[in-house]
């Protein structure tokens, strides 16, 4: 093994411990969430929405700066709060709340951190224009579904 | 019609007696200072709507109507009075971080434009509580601003 190939190991092996596996939790159940919304389906949405809830809550930001620690807390009870409603609404509802969560979690992941490359993506046209996240760069509208599944634009990479 | 007698004095009895089961009475005198009204410009017409169509469940102080304590209309006042409060309280509006505030500005819109706030259940004896077209988009406008200047 080349010398090379070594230090990509090390460096990807320190890159692993580094991220957060509650803050993967949280933007995993995050995704599965999104993808319910984009296949319209209210009960998986409003399942995945619970799912959210109990990773949020399961959080554990003792690790990070005094600073970061307040402005975690204050984003994982407004997080909380939105995957609360989606787990008990409607799917207008659950879309309205999901703007306001993407947006909690992408000031999340800006603190945390995560291990792979994820995609910010913008739609105009839903709510004089929302955002949401996405770990592939294909386009699929969480907030339109079938009706305008290809309804936006990647706006932003993150890495 | 024996049968009758006793299913009404059952009835009766069970009225009479759940009259006896204590509610939380949801009342208080002072405002405390992080009150929506008291942190933010709030225009009159604005401050009235607010009080009249949501501060009888958002908030420390109830108007209670006359059936208040009569059972079983005040467990449900109570409970609805609970989620509200819950929910939403005016009177700790400023203990909210702006992240909060911003979330619960945006439901307050949402809430008005799909007409589920103020509830029907309370819009019916409170019919003062109801917004018009014009109020709606007044207190939508007022919120939006509140809103974008966070």
């Amino acid at each position: 093994m080349s010398i090379a190939a070594m230090l990509l190991l090390v460096v990807s092996f320190t890159n692993a411990q580094s991220s957060d596996v509650k803050a993967e939790a949280i933007l995993s159940d995050y995704f599965s969430l999104k993808d319910a919304l984009i296949g319209d389906d209210t009960k998986k949405s409003a399942q995945e929405g619970s799912k959210l809830v109990a990773s949020l809550k399961a959080f554990d930001a003792s690790s990070y700066s005094k600073e970061n620690q307040e402005e975690l807390a204050d984003i994982i009870e407004d997080a909380t709060e939105h995957a609360e409603h989606i787990s008990e609404s409607a799917i207008d509802h659950q879309r309205e709340h999901f703007k306001t969560l993407s947006k909690d979690i992408a000031d999340l992941v800006s603190i945390t951190g995560t291990k792979s490359t994820l995609y910010e993506q913008f739609c105009p046209m839903y709510d004089k224009g929302s955002a949401w996240l996405s770990t592939s760069k294909e386009v699929k509208n969480p907030y339109y579904g079938s009706k305008m599944l290809k309804c936006g634009k990647v706006q932003k990479t993150i890495q | 019609m024996r049968i009758v007698k006793i299913i009404v004095l059952v009835l009766l009895v069970a009225f009479v007696g759940i009259q006896f089961i204590p509610t939380t009475r949801n009342q208080s005198d002072s405002v405390p200072s992080t009150d929506f009204m008291l942190v933010n410009d709030v225009p009159e017409t604005i401050q009235k709507k607010l009080q009249v169509s949501c501060y009888d469940c958002h908030s420390n102080n109830t108007q209670y109507p006359w059936y208040n304590k009569i059972q079983p209309a005040a467990w449900f006042l109570e409970d609805h009075i609970k989620e509200g409060k819950d929910e939403l309280n005016f009177n700790e509006w400023d203990s909210l971080s702006s992240r909060r505030k911003a979330s619960k500005l945006r439901s307050i819109v949402k809430q008005i434009e799909s007409g589920e706030m103020p509830l029907d259940s309370y819009t019916l004896i409170h019919t003062d509580a109801k917004f018009s077209e014009a109020e709606a988009e007044e207190m939508i406008n007022f919120i939006t601003q509140l809103k974008d200047n966070l």
